[in-house]
């Protein structure tokens, strides 16, 4: 037997849609050897010392950044995190120019998070940096979806074969786009439910079943995932209110009860509790929630060091 | 290709290697084994195995990935990527006499590398060096303190180790003219 080797094909991490299953394998392994890394009383290897790391954010976010920053520091990369509201962003440079600015400054990764879907393509256009995208708008969430499926796998082996229910805003959800893309190349049986008015039009394509009714999503399921309502990207009326849909979405533990017994309970974060999923599921004993923001780090170190890193000859 | 060790001369030689273990260790208390990912890892389960046979004592075994730990890892830009596996130590390395196990010691920089990961785990009391081929060419003041066999070599000779739980079979060849990978 020869020792597996292998890398990824692309220089960026944009989307799920351009890997394929050996590159989705690959890094889901990689990232079974990097948790084991934030078990160590040192948490840190050496494997990316040198390089430079920008992290981008043009959104709010906590759990993400604060992730990508713990597996930067893990792979002893330099770390520097530029918020929007701080940078010269504030002062009307434009994404282009602001990218080509720190281009200059000749990091190795730039790790980007923006409203607008595609920006990272754009971004990886005029850089010569690896790319990671950490959300586009209401595109793709790459590395939200490989952290999820690695948490799955976790659980149940593999995905093959597996009912999964995501409920909640699908519309406005990059989580649920990378998920459906990733879940289903994995063998998985995908059921989205949510109000018509959050539905959005070609779900099909992706082989995903797409519903009005939980009770019928989460029927049989072995991985119920609720996505967040996002206020802050509804221009317009699309559900009467927070609590109407808590009453016909929200998950409790009577409709929790519709599962499988051992269907583990995912949430992207942030959680709106009493919105789409109430306290005491958020807290039970089937809620991987947690987990999965720990793998999330794992996850994130296998995708900085297969693109930055692990270029070296045997 | 001519093969320098079958399988009855690996066998005899982990034998007698366990043995100057036991003696120039005065027992195994406080051993443990540690494999440096891929073969030095069934070489510290076969040692680990016979200390037990012949002091009755278990001998705790752990595996190390070095991978991230290379000092090569960022300076070639082509070439082949090694997949990174999980280093698996379940117990503390503190205040412990280390074994640390490979197949072929060569140029000194995979057991620089391993010395530097195993330092993250904690401080051990010592670590003393397996090897079961010894090809010369150090590039690194490292040294072995148990070898299974010195094999004189040019740069250019490829020496293979081969273990029936990796490869199906136990020989070691030396190859020539083997480019250096």
């Amino acid at each position: 037997m020869t020792t597996t080797r292998t890398r990824l094909g692309g220089t960026h991490l944009l989307d799920i849609e351009s890997l394929s299953p050996e590159e989705i394998a690959l890094i889901l392994e990689t990232a079974d050897a990097m948790k084991e890394i934030g078990t160590r009383p040192i948490k840190k290897v050496p494997a990316l010392r040198g390089t430079t790391v920008v992290n981008l954010f043009f959104e709010p976010s906590t759990r993400t950044r604060t992730s990508f920053e713990i597996a930067e520091k893990r792979l002893s990369a330099d770390t520097l995190s530029i918020a929007a509201a701080t940078s010269s962003v504030a002062k009307g440079e434009t994404l282009v120019d602001t990218a080509r600015n720190l281009e200059a400054m000749a990091p190795d990764v730039i790790v980007i998070r923006h409203p607008s879907s595609g920006a990272c393509h754009l971004l990886a256009q005029v850089c010569q940096a690896h790319v990671i995208n950490a959300g586009d708008g209401m595109h793709e969430h790459p590395t939200q979806a490989l952290l999820d499926a690695y948490t799955i796998r976790e659980h149940k082996g593999g995905l093959a074969g597996l009912k999964v229910a995501i409920i909640g805003d699908l519309l406005h959800s990059r989580v649920l786009r990378s998920n459906l893309a990733l879940l289903t190349t994995l063998g998985a049986e995908v059921w989205v439910a949510g109000p018509a008015t959050l539905i959005p039009r070609g779900l099909d394509r992706y082989g995903a079943r797409s519903t009005t009714s939980v009770d019928e999503a989460v029927e049989g399921a072995d991985v119920v995932m609720l996505l967040r309502i996002q206020l802050e990207r509804m221009r317009g009326l699309f559900i009467p209110s927070l609590r109407e849909y808590f009453e016909l979405f929200g998950m409790t533990r009577e409709r929790l009860a519709l599962a499988q017994p051992e269907a583990l309970v995912m949430h992207p974060g942030p959680l709106n509790r009493g919105v789409e999923i109430a306290s005491d599921v958020a807290d039970g004993p089937q809620s991987v929630i947690l987990e999965q923001v720990t793998n999330g780090v794992a996850v994130r170190m296998a995708v900085l060091y297969l693109l930055a890193g692990g270029v070296g000859a045997d | 290709m001519p093969v320098i060790m079958d399988a009855a001369r690996i066998s005899r030689t982990l034998t007698r290697i366990a043995h100057e273990i036991v003696e120039r260790n005065r027992g195994v208390d406080d051993l443990a084994f540690v494999g440096i990912r891929t073969r030095g890892v069934p070489i510290a389960q076969r040692l680990s195995a016979l200390l037990r046979d012949i002091t009755a004592h278990a001998v705790p075994t752990g595996s190390l990935d070095i991978t991230m730990y290379r000092d090569d890892l960022m300076r070639n830009t082509v070439g082949p990527q090694p997949l990174v596996r999980r280093t698996e130590i379940d117990f503390s390395i503190d205040g412990r006499r280390i074994l640390l196990a490979d197949d072929v010691l060569f140029t000194g920089r995979t057991i620089r590398a391993a010395l530097d990961a195993l330092i993250d785990f904690g401080r051990p009391r010592s670590i003393q060096l397996v090897v079961l081929v010894d090809r010369g060419h150090r590039e690194l003041p490292i040294k072995a303190d148990y070898v299974g066999k010195n094999v004189p070599t040019s740069l250019q000779h490829v020496v293979q180790v081969h273990l029936q739980e990796v490869d199906g079979v136990d020989e070691v060849r030396l190859e020539e003219n083997g480019a250096r990978p």
